[in-house]
């Protein structure tokens, strides 16, 4: 009799709301940034995940996850430039013009935000924990090479779970230089030169492919990154808001300004008279 | 638009609710069944936040709909976090969720329990920007089955000036200055956005033509932004069926947290 009465009974604590391990970790003030996540109990469960977030592949979907847009990085004699705009969608809804897209992950690293907002906001965050441990662990701090796969190695294990994320991480190491790495959901990473990411990507593509070249003056470097996101904020519905410019130096970056795209393009446009395919007139 | 001549959607089978979320289970013609999972109900309502220079105010109606179906004209959607016993006193913190109620109530339960852990494991109270931070986590732990949620999470940060966070369903967040979310946040956003931030207003008589100067955003005192509140919520109930019964109004100042209750129209 007992042995039936244990085989169907729980201890109370098992039945209440939270499970064992979510008690403990509650309890215990639980590791922060996790990779621990909570599954559907469904069968295909990025399957369910698309049906319930994708709004491109279903624009009914429930739930409209934020997702970034325009980003570019290249790299020139004077370091490299990072400049982003700042617009946030959930289907056709502007989430938010404010969106910081450079990630500071410390004096020396910056990651970029395009695709999911929370993904490369939650994984750039681990990413930046993952790179501290390093520096304490080794003395020295984390090479752009390997902070950049720490990253790809990570969203790789999560392939086809229905993560969305197209980053880049620029950086100065003494060993490398300046250098720039392109990381994305699919576990793609290449070290490159220059790269535009986003669905603005290719009007970036357009003015910077026309006006790049390695050996920039640093003033025109940001004139041309600053240029490239405008012209993708003018073309690209998705993207759009303020311009966020950085400049990574030997000994760090430097930010140079978070700017309303509107009062750039009518300075562009009326001093420089580019876009003539706009009017001025005031009727 | 047509929505004001459509009857509810009718479900072919299951249960006769008025709304299209009905659980489905589909027999094609070989008697292959397939069931759907919607473990998800909208259940309406519109909250907003705004931050001021010694205070945070954050607001919600209390309406809670299912499909055309009024089930309640008062279901809070604005919690106090941290505090001790049933009137939640000594807390500071304030989360406001709008989307699927359940799932708000399970999220306000584990940032409860959060905050409330690092008060007697660390023997002080958790900053906002701390709480903020905790939030988007635990909305991130369930990135591949999310909350169907919006939250708002406000309070005083530790120079003693107003807060406001801001969510995604799924933890991406930013700190703002205002915020409205939920059914009415496509009604209520652009009149913020104007009469908080100031967006499109220029100085009158500043110069000609493109040289017209935007007025400068500044912080708003607590009863104007009370009033614009107020006002936001009276327009927003006048154009969507999902708003309205009553304003729950929760401000938060050094001296603790101030609730009102005030009624919105009920039909």
């Amino acid at each position: 009799m007992d042995s039936l009465v244990a085989q169907y009974t729980r201890p109370a604590e098992q039945q209440e709301g939270y499970f064992d391990e979510d008690q403990l970790e509650l309890s215990q003030g639980s590791p922060q940034l996790s990779l621990k996540f909570a599954l559907p109990p469904v069968a295909n469960s990025s399957a369910w995940l698309r049906a319930m977030t994708d709004d491109y592949s279903n624009p009914n979907c429930p739930i409209k996850i934020a997702h970034g847009t325009t980003t570019l990085a290249f790299r020139f004699k004077g370091g490299i430039i990072v400049a982003t705009d700042s617009r946030a969608t959930a289907g056709n809804w502007i989430a938010s013009q404010t969106v910081k897209k450079v990630i500071e992950i410390n004096s020396c690293l910056l990651g970029t935000m395009a695709g999911g907002a929370a993904d490369c906001q939650y994984w750039l965050a681990y990413l930046g924990m993952q790179c501290r441990l390093h520096e304490l662990r080794h003395k020295r701090r984390i090479s752009v090479a390997a902070a950049s796969k720490i990253l790809a190695n990570l969203v790789y294990n999560y392939k086809g779970m229905g993560l969305s994320m197209g980053t880049m991480c620029a950086g100065v190491t003494p060993q490398e230089g300046p250098a720039l790495y392109y990381i994305d959901s699919d576990g793609t990473r290449l070290a490159g030169n220059l790269f535009c990411v986003g669905s603005g990507q290719t009007f970036a593509y357009g003015v910077l492919d026309a006006e790049y070249s390695y050996d920039l003056s640093d003033e025109d470097a940001l004139e041309l990154g600053k240029r490239s996101i405008l012209a993708a904020t003018h073309r690209d519905a998705f993207s759009g808001g303020f311009i966020n410019l950085y400049h990574v130096k030997e000994d760090g970056w430097v930010k140079h300004g978070f700017n309303d795209t509107n009062p750039i393009f009518w300075k562009t446009k009326l001093e420089k008279g580019e876009f003539s395919n706009v009017t001025s007139e005031l009727v | 638009m047509a929505s004001v001549f459509t009857a509810p959607p009718l479900a072919d089978n299951g249960p006769g609710y008025s709304f299209k979320q009905t659980p489905t289970t589909h027999i094609s013609a070989d008697g292959t069944r397939q069931h759907s999972f919607y473990p998800y109900t909208d259940n309406g309502g519109s909250t907003l936040g705004i931050s001021g220079a010694d205070f945070t105010i954050l607001a919600g109606d209390t309406r809670s709909t299912s499909g055309y179906n009024i089930n309640s004209r008062y279901v809070p959607k604005l919690f106090k976090i941290g505090g001790e016993g049933p009137e939640h006193t000594g807390s500071s913190i304030v989360l406001s969720v709008v989307g699927f109620a359940a799932d708000g109530d399970a999220l306000k339960e584990r940032l409860d329990t959060v905050v409330k852990m690092y008060k007697y494991q660390h023997g002080k109270n958790m900053s906002v920007a701390a709480c903020a931070q905790r939030l988007s986590h635990i909305l991130y732990n369930k990135r591949f089955f999310p909350y169907y949620v919006h939250a708002i999470l406000g309070g005083l940060d530790e120079e003693g000036k107003g807060a406001l966070y801001s969510y995604d369903p799924v933890g991406s967040y930013e700190r703002e200055q205002c915020r409205a979310a939920g059914a009415a946040a496509s009604l209520i956003m652009p009149f913020l956005d104007n009469q908080v931030n100031y967006k499109n207003q220029y100085i009158p008589a500043s110069g000609y033509g493109h040289d017209l100067q935007p007025r400068k955003a500044e912080l708003l005192p607590r009863n104007t932004v009370e009033e614009l509140v107020r006002d936001a919520f009276d327009s927003a109930v006048e154009r969507h069926i999902e708003v309205g019964d009553g304003l729950q109004m929760m401000i938060i100042t050094k001296d603790g947290i101030e609730e009102v209750y005030s009624p919105l129209k009920k039909d």
